[in-house]
């Protein structure tokens, strides 16, 4: 992170408010952030707009993250609870936003995903073997698994080269439009 | 009495329209199944729905009119019904016999009607059968000038030269004079083969300054129907309805049951079933004439809605279970008066799209204030769909009472980080002619012309 993005800054600021709270307060200085402090540490952010900050010290770590969005000020009603935290919340582990995926897929994996909507099988029929396992070596065109929609029995061929390193759904299992099928390590 | 018990919808739908069908069966304890294109991950209705399947990439060819992918994810998804709502594929016949063949129940009228009301010619020819008042016109397509002067003289000038393969409002020549007739006609006919592949054009009267009125039917499948008033729809741009209102400020007792009691009686004749739409055009003596039907949930029912006390939508579903419409035409009652604005993601005087992200959102609350809408803040307005983010709708005791509170609503809507045609609403608001009553279909046209001379409202 470079001095001058928001989460530097932030953490001087904060390290001065936090002092100024903690000279304040008496002169023993907690070692870890209490509630209060956390919503004090939220306000500023949300102050001054950030939208990522990090604060850190030998007792504790704090990321917080928000959603780019001015706070909504007479809403109506909103039953759901969104994915994303309200400005308010804070998190004491680092984990980010609900925007980005949950599992990080290793860069070099190829993803095989369907084309269609429809119940995922892994083989021709319920006796016959599956198509692929973990480990198959496959090339393009050469059918994966069988995707049933409307009564058809599509078959999904791979789009490209080399070898299967993971089956992503269960035999039986409904799949959408992009759901990742298969993970594969391409041939170079 | 019931023939099916509904527990599951899949909405084929995005948008206002979704969470609007998601109100009504969260309200009846259906479960609702949203289906969505890639570039409407995020959206609202994804959020509310019970579950959601992703059925294709942006275009809507792709996803929203893919009946392959909405069937499939009906199908895996267990769902019992299908309500279509408005636009994508509400009015397609085919996707609707679709759902029968595949023992899904389609929420809306039969494969047969739904077919045969789209089709202009047929409708034209069922509806004056059922002795609905049509515009004065040829049957069919026009053969030769001497046909079209005969025909213009027995009709009354003026008269409007149209593609009968054509429709929003290309291949549309009107003719005033006799003498002006033959080149008219001529032109229309190679305008008509240009844009539609077809020179076939037809003759109609013309009206010059038509008010735009529809009527909401509802029929169950038992053959009851009623009609729940009329709607007015003249404040149009290019077609397309920019505001609504209920009830419409010049249509008497009278005329409403006149009116009214016309489209249920055709209802009848064509074995209609669902909710519906029958679009008039009302001449300034007061006669009518059919224009069209809409055989689905149309953006400004909530007006009717308000005024009524109805819900279409849980109509729609009650009659989809086979059950008894329930009502008398008597149980109908008008009450106060309602307006409707449209909000689109425009700019408000060129009318150019305006996607991209919207930072600040406030809907206005209060009494008779109602917001339909699928936008929040921080969401991003894609820019492969509709321009309309929502639809703000005011319920008051008069029409005085309706402008002023819509007004007010639209002075609190807040809406940042997009242009909105909000401030060309408020504008006609402000419109004496607005206010008096005293419009037909050609205010926005003359309002264009007022504002471009460099008055402001």
């Amino acid at each position: 992170m470079s001095e001058n993005t928001a989460s530097a800054k932030a953490k001087e600021k904060t390290g001065a408010t936090k002092s100024a709270a903690a000279a304040k307060k008496g002169p023993v200085a907690k070692p870890s952030l209490n509630m209060d402090e956390l919503r004090e540490l939220a306000e500023l952010v949300n102050e001054h707009g950030f939208t990522d900050f990090e604060f850190e010290n030998e007792n504790i770590r704090v990321r917080l993250s928000k959603m780019t969005a001015a706070p909504v000020i007479q809403a109506q009603p909103v039953a759901a609870t969104f994915a994303a935290a309200s400005p308010a919340a804070a998190s004491t582990t680092a984990a980010p936003a609900g925007e980005s995926a949950a599992d990080a897929v290793p860069s070099n994996l190829y993803e095989v995903k369907s084309p269609i909507v429809g119940t995922f099988y892994r083989s021709p029929s319920p006796e016959a073997s599956a198509y692929v396992e973990a480990g198959t070596k496959v090339v393009r065109g050469q059918t994966l698994c069988i995707i049933e929609a409307m009564k058809l029995m599509n078959e999904i061929e791979s789009d490209n080269e080399g070898t299967i390193s993971e089956i992503c759904v269960e035999n039986g299992e409904p799949v959408e439009y992009g759901q990742v099928l298969f993970r594969m390590i391409p041939k170079d | 009495m019931k023939k099916r018990e509904i527990r599951k919808i899949l909405i084929a739908n995005r948008g206002e329209i979704a969470i609007r069908i998601i109100w009504t069966c969260k309200e009846m304890g259906i479960k609702t199944v949203a289906i969505y294109s890639e570039a409407d991950r995020e959206a609202l209705h994804v959020r509310y729905a019970d579950e959601a399947i992703c059925v294709g990439p942006a275009p809507s060819a792709e996803s929203y009119l893919n009946i392959p992918s909405i069937i499939s994810a009906a199908e895996i998804t267990n769902v019992d019904a299908i309500h279509p709502g408005y636009g994508f594929l509400a009015e397609s016949a085919t996707f609707a016999k679709i759902c029968e063949d595949c023992n899904i129940k389609f929420i809306g009228p039969r494969p047969d009607v739904i077919a045969m009301m789209g089709d202009k010619v047929e409708a034209r020819r069922t509806m004056m059968a059922a002795g609905v008042p049509i515009l004065p016109g040829s049957p069919d397509p026009i053969e030769s000038v001497a046909e079209a002067l005969k025909l213009a003289k027995e009709i009354g000038l003026p008269v409007i030269i149209k593609a009968a393969a054509g429709g929003g409002g290309r291949g549309m020549r009107i003719v005033r004079t006799e003498q002006e007739l033959p080149g008219q006609l001529e032109m229309a006919q190679a305008e008509a083969l240009a844009a539609f592949k077809n020179g076939s054009v037809y003759i109609e009267r013309y009206i010059e300054r038509p008010r735009h009125i529809e009527i909401q039917v509802l029929a169950d499948e038992h053959g009851n129907c009623i009609h729940l008033g009329e709607r007015e729809c003249s404040i149009q741009r290019r077609h397309q309805k920019l505001l609504e209102e209920a009830p419409s400020p010049v249509i008497t007792p009278e005329q409403r049951e006149t009116m009214g009691a016309v489209a249920v009686k055709a209802c009848k004749e064509i074995g209609y079933s669902s909710a519906g739409t029958f679009e008039f055009l009302l001449d300034e003596d007061g006669s009518f004439y059919f224009m069209e039907m809409n055989t689905r949930i149309q953006v400004e029912h909530p007006v009717t809605e308000m005024v009524t006390l109805a819900d279409i939508v849980r109509n729609q579903i009650r009659i989809a279970e086979g059950d008894d419409l329930g009502y008398e035409q008597s149980d109908v009652t008008i009450a106060g008066h309602s307006i409707e604005c449209r909000i689109n993601a425009e700019d408000p005087e060129k009318f150019t799209p305006s996607p991209g992200r919207i930072t600040a959102f406030n809907i206005p609350g209060g009494p008779g204030v109602r917001v339909d809408t699928a936008v929040y803040p921080g969401y991003f307005v894609p820019p492969y769909y509709d321009s309309m983010i929502a639809k703000l709708i005011v319920h008051a005791r008069t029409r005085e009472l309706a402008i002023a509170r819509m007004q007010r609503a639209l002075d609190m809507m807040v809406v940042e980080g997009i242009k909105t045609t909000i401030p060309l609403h408020q504008k006609i608001m402000a419109d004496p002619k607005f206010q008096a009553g005293d419009f037909s279909t050609k205010f926005m046209e003359e309002f264009g012309k007022e504002t471009a001379g460099g008055n402001s409202a």
